[in-house]
């Protein structure tokens, strides 16, 4: 139950994550590789804050969301102002994060060794709201710090998750979707596909360093790789959301992001308890993505083929 | 009187000398542009013929804003916007494309695509981008075309035939009444009972709302039956500029004998730069 609880809530965390990716890859059409270094920069910006400077990890988180922000801010300029290629600015931001990560961190990785976050918090109010730092759920003990930390990162995600259905139906997101569905139309219609751009990056990475902020408190310490492989990670979690939701809207797609990302984190700790070697989990991750990617296409290839033997 | 003769005096759109060169320098080099002067005044309807490659698209995307010209200067409406980008001139002008592909976002709704049209040139905030009003409105518009898409608000645009598309695009280029309406060959993708029908329309909108339209077409029949001015491009260049009376007059063999003496001239050029190459090169 303890693992359940545990690969629960890294799935709710890293769907920060993805919902990021959504937005960079399924509303402006970019695999934007910058979701590796801002991960590690919103978890080394939050790390430094909470032990050399003992921030409220509240702030913390913020900072995180803002550091992640700026990365995109940047890798968005690069792709508009500049015109280099989306994924090229993607690796160029990337690439210079991480020794920028290692300047923030001042070494590759920093322990949480007694230090105040999200992570105390949650057993202080586990104990206030179970009454005991164990509690029992359907016959399970459980740490109530453990289900607290859940609970929290559940509201958390959910209030992430309505903010942004919300902004993608007001006027300026659905400009900002239609300037990924049709960026010629837009400009048409007067919307300034480049700034739309840089700002969509700006959030989809600030969502993604707060997932980092978060990652680096509830695991306890913040590494500087961390971030590595991770877009992948975030694209399997979207493709796993459309083909159990079908993503008929924005709402739908949003919802099956979230439960593709918690689903992808169950199937990894189900697997690794089966003896997976961790090593082969970037493999494994990226092979299943590439599957992802190119069945659709072949499955109507060959229902294509069928079809006039059929008839 | 008064404000027609003002009207009269300056004209909504005026290119004065414009130029542009793509690929300069390279085998590739085309003038799409050489020194165009032209004058429109508000409310007239424009037709805008020409051969492959004389610069009628590329007329309308200068004045769209689509790339910046190399020399010249472009008024529209009283302003210099020569400078102003896409998205800046997109206030005053509506835009139906060739490709029916081009005008809507295939992913979105109709309603959603509605939503931002109702917006064009003008401030996108945080208000919800679709309102009962709006919905209202567009099921009554929708109606009016009898294409049977009423139902189907919330359907993605992608889902619809390039009639269809091509009818919604102009419903949106015209939904907040432009300065300016720039159609480029919208028609020439559509089988012809469609383009026939979306001909209808676009003659039923620029009528209703009075328009000032710039209209390229390469079919002689809409040339002659649309419209109150026809011009003919040849080399980045105004050719013939045929207006009102003399307009009305001009018949559909009246203007494949003005291709055929373009052509011929164009044959005569051809054959006389070989005798000048090979006598001197």
């Amino acid at each position: 139950m303890t693992l359940l609880i545990g690969a629960l809530t890294l799935g709710i965390i890293l769907a920060l994550l993805a919902l990021g990716v959504y937005v960079s890859y399924r509303i402006f059409d970019i695999a934007d590789i910058t979701v590796d270094g801002s991960l590690t920069f919103g978890a080394a910006v939050a790390s430094v804050l909470l032990v050399r400077h003992g921030i409220h990890p509240l702030w913390a988180c913020c900072a995180g969301f803002a550091a992640g922000a700026t990365a995109g801010l940047v890798s968005g300029i690069l792709q508009t102002r500049f015109r280099i290629n989306s994924l090229l600015a993607g690796i160029l931001v990337m690439t210079a994060l991480y020794s920028v990560n290692l300047h923030v961190m001042g070494r590759s990785n920093i322990p949480f060794l007694g230090t105040v976050t999200v992570a105390t918090y949650c057993e202080q109010l586990g104990v206030a709201w179970f009454g005991a730092a164990e509690t029992d759920l359907w016959g399970w003990t459980v740490s109530s710090a453990d289900l607290t930390m859940l609970l929290l990162m559940f509201a958390l995600v959910s209030c992430v998750a309505l903010a942004l259905w919300a902004f993608l139906r007001t006027d300026i997101g659905t400009a900002m979707r239609a300037s990924g569905d049709n960026p010629q139309m837009i400009r048409a219609l007067g919307g300034n596909v480049e700034n739309y751009r840089i700002f969509g990056l700006a959030v989809a990475n600030g969502l993604v360093g707060l997932a980092g902020a978060l990652w680096a408190q509830y695991q306890n310490f913040a590494d500087v790789q961390m971030g590595i492989g991770m877009v992948v990670w975030g694209l399997a979690s979207v493709i796993i959301g459309e083909a159990l939701t079908g993503a008929s809207s924005v709402g739908v797609a949003i919802v099956g992001t979230i439960v593709g990302s918690i689903l992808f984190r169950q199937l990894v700790a189900i697997a690794l308890s089966f003896g997976l070697n961790p090593n082969d989990l970037k493999l494994v991750t990226a092979v299943f993505v590439f599957a992802a990617l190119i069945l659709p296409d072949m499955m109507g290839k060959l229902s294509a083929r069928k079809q006039p033997g059929a008839a | 009187m008064n404000t027609s003769t003002t009207l009269a005096a300056a004209p909504l759109v005026r290119l004065s000398q414009v130029y542009k060169t793509f690929h300069a320098g390279t085998v590739n080099e085309v003038r799409p542009m050489r020194g165009i002067n032209l004058d429109i005044a508000e409310g007239a309807f424009v037709i805008v013929l020409g051969g492959n490659g004389s610069g009628k698209s590329t007329l309308l995307n200068a004045i769209a804003g689509s790339f910046a010209i190399d020399a010249g200067r472009i008024e529209l409406d009283g302003q210099d916007v020569s400078t102003w980008p896409e998205h800046r001139r997109a206030a005053l002008i509506g835009r139906v494309f060739q490709n029916p592909f081009s005008g809507t976002a295939p992913n979105m709704s109709i309603l959603d695509n509605f939503s931002l049209a109702a917006k064009r040139g003008k401030f996108r905030g945080l208000s919800w981008a679709h309102s009962r009003q709006l919905r209202d409105e567009l099921s009554d518009r929708v109606r009016e075309l009898k294409m049977g898409m009423e139902d189907r608000l919330d359907s993605a645009i992608g889902s619809l035939s390039g009639g269809q598309r091509q009818a919604l695009t102009l419903l949106m280029a015209t939904w907040l009444k432009p300065r300016l309406l720039l159609l480029d060959e919208h028609t020439a993708a559509l089988d012809p009972k469609s383009a026939d029908q979306v001909i209808a329309l676009t003659d039923r909108v620029i009528q209703r709302e009075g328009l000032t339209t710039l209209m390229v077409t390469h079919s002689m029949q809409q040339a002659v039956n649309l419209g109150d001015r026809i011009i003919m491009m040849h080399r980045g260049n105004v050719l013939h500029d045929f207006r009102d009376a003399q307009k009305q007059r001009l018949r559909v063999d009246d203007l494949l004998a003005h291709f055929e003496n373009v052509r011929r001239r164009e044959l005569l050029d051809e054959s006389a730069a070989d005798m000048l190459r090979s006598r001197y090169l």
